[in-house]
């Protein structure tokens, strides 16, 4: 699904990534891990193209991100979820306007928009705040949004940039349940994060990432001290 | 459709929120097509002027004395008639000079009516057959007992057609001047609106919208603005322009024998060109002030 080939990306002095290889088959669930600064972000950004490589290949899915012209970027994203940290949802929105909205941009009738969002709204687990905005639910029912909008158009991959980084435990756990749900219907997942214990619990592939080169890459545990040399704190209260 | 109610809905939100700037650049752009406005009607009415001239190209008017006598007249038409190069002579009294003025004029004819005296004198019109046959005319007639003066198109047609050249070649460079700062007004205007939708913007991105699907309501604002300029600097001219025509259009007549356009002539143009370069500078502003947000 995704295949990084001898990627470099520098920021003038700075390593973002160097002579990364790796590969990410489709339905993997994947936790990218690694100390601050240590090119986690750069390797989400060259799969959507919001950066270039200096060199290397990528390819997702049946494009090859390194060869593609900036017209086609817009297709490419669309077949790629993304969740962040920060939720990212447009506050003079409602909830059921912020998931409409990634249809609205794939040109879908209102019909289909009006079927499919309280759809998958009920997947998440929260069809009784369609008419709120973003502002009115908590962080967890928040991040639940995004990711309803993050798979609405049922993309191929879904990417999560510390996707629980401003949740507390209990409220991660229940986004993680529901990222593994959405990875059992054959959505490969790439997560970033810096929550050893939600890594260890889940038990599955682990790449990590230290100044720009993949170091480690197997099945298992988080590898590393919780809250030692980061930058984000783990479980930052909102 | 639906997207074109949106992008109106969301450009009207955006120019209400950012309203100072936005009645600012507005301001600022009519001003300018305003200048461009009165360029336009400068050359409008010369270009009719020297249309109407050069039906006279080929003549010589002598215009008579109001005082010379009939017998007197005669004996102006034979020595005319006897220089060298004229081809034909032919006496025109004051009554049938009004009416070829007014035939000429055409659809502006109508300004004659309320002249009351006929200010135009008796004259004489002398056919001549080439260019130094005219000048020759032109000086030997003067020197004649009884005429008052001459008039000779070639020369005027010949300078017209150069100040017409000189006022097109400096409007174009004037318009393209305060095309360029129009088309800046505009962009850095929309780009407030912008940098306050930046973060909708990149999430828009990240979804896959195409840059005309953020664009949308950008552009919508950019042409809106442009409207409204054209609009108001187009209403402008037209008030200013007729006012003007009130104000001077006899003397002008009597003086240059040409009218000066009426305004109602000139709206239907006046819009379309305004219009256009609204829309124009908008839609090139709005697209402007995003490149840098899209290519990423
Ligand atoms: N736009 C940029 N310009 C210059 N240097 C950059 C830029 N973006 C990232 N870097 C550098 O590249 C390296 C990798 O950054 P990246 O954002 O990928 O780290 P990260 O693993 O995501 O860290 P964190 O866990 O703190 O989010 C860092 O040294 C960073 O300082
Ligand atoms: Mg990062």
């Amino acid at each position: 699904m995704i295949t990084f080939t001898n990627v470099t990306k520098k920021y003038g002095e700075n390593i973002g990534l160097e002579n990364a290889s790796v590969s990410i088959a489709k339905g993997d669930f994947v936790f990218l891990v690694g100390p601050s600064g240590a090119g986690k972000s750069t390797f989400i950004k060259l799969i959507l193209k919001e950066i270039n490589a200096d060199s290397g290949r990528i390819k997702v899915g049946d494009y090859v991100v390194t060869d593609i012209s900036n017209r086609l970027i817009p297709q490419h994203r669309r077949k790629i979820g993304m969740v962040f940290q920060d939720f990212r949802l447009l506050p003079k929105k409602t909830v059921f306007e912020n998931v409409a909205f990634a249809m609205e941009i794939m040109h879908k009738s209102r019909r289909q928009i009006r079927k499919r969002v309280p759809q998958v709204l009920s997947l998440m687990g929260i069809e009784d705040k369609a008419k709120r905005y973003p502002q009115e639910l908590s962080a967890g029912e928040q991040q639940r949004v995004a990711i309803a909008r993050a798979i609405i158009n049922n993309p191929k991959v879904l990417i999560a940039d510390e996707p629980t980084g401003n949740l507390d435990p209990e409220t991660a756990k229940g986004i993680m349940d529901l990222l593994d749900e959405i990875n059992q219907t054959g959505t490969t997942i790439v997560m970033v994060t810096h929550a050893k214990d939600i890594v260890d619990r889940m038990n599955k592939r682990v790449i990590a990432i230290e100044d720009g080169h993949i170091v480690r890459d197997d099945y298992g545990q988080y590898g590393y001290d919780e809250g030692l040399d980061f930058g984000e704190g783990v479980f930052t209260d909102v | 459709m639906f997207r074109l109610f949106y992008n109106i809905k969301q450009a009207v939100l955006q120019l209400i929120r950012n309203k100072g700037m936005a009645v600012a650049s507005i301001f600022a752009i009519s001003a300018m097509m305003l200048i461009l406005g009165l360029f336009f009607v400068i050359s409008v009415n010369i270009n009719l002027f020297t249309e109407i001239i050069k039906q006279d190209y080929d003549t010589v008017e002598v215009y008579l004395e109001e005082a010379t006598t009939a017998a007197k007249t005669k004996s102006i038409i034979e020595s005319i008639k006897h220089m060298n190069g004229v081809s034909s002579v032919e006496f025109r009294n004051k009554d049938q000079a009004l009416k070829v003025l007014k035939r000429r004029w055409g659809e502006s004819g109508y300004l004659l009516d309320s002249l009351g005296e006929n200010p135009l004198p008796n004259s004489i019109l002398v056919k001549v057959e080439n260019l130094n046959a005219a000048n020759r005319v032109n000086v030997a007639a003067n020197k004649i007992d009884g005429v008052e003066s001459t008039k000779y198109y070639k020369e005027t047609v010949d300078k017209l057609t150069k100040v017409t050249n000189f006022l097109s070649i400096s409007a174009i460079i004037i318009m393209l001047f305060l095309i360029i700062v129009s088309v800046v007004v505009v962009s850095n205007t929309i780009k407030l609106t912008v940098f306050a939708r930046a973060k909708e913007i990149s999430i828009m991105k990240y979804v896959g919208a195409t840059n005309w699907f953020v664009r949308g309501p950008f552009f919508v604002e950019g042409i809106i603005i442009g409207l409204i300029a054209s609009g108001m600097s187009a209403g402008l001219t037209y008030v200013l322009y007729d006012r003007i025509v009130d104000a001077i259009g006899m003397k002008v007549m009597t003086i240059l024998s040409s009218p000066l356009v009426p305004a109602t002539y000139l709206a239907s143009n006046l819009i379309i060109i305004f219009a256009s370069m609204g829309v124009g500078i908008g839609a090139v502003g709005s697209i402007i002030s995003m490149r840098k947000f899209l290519d990423k």
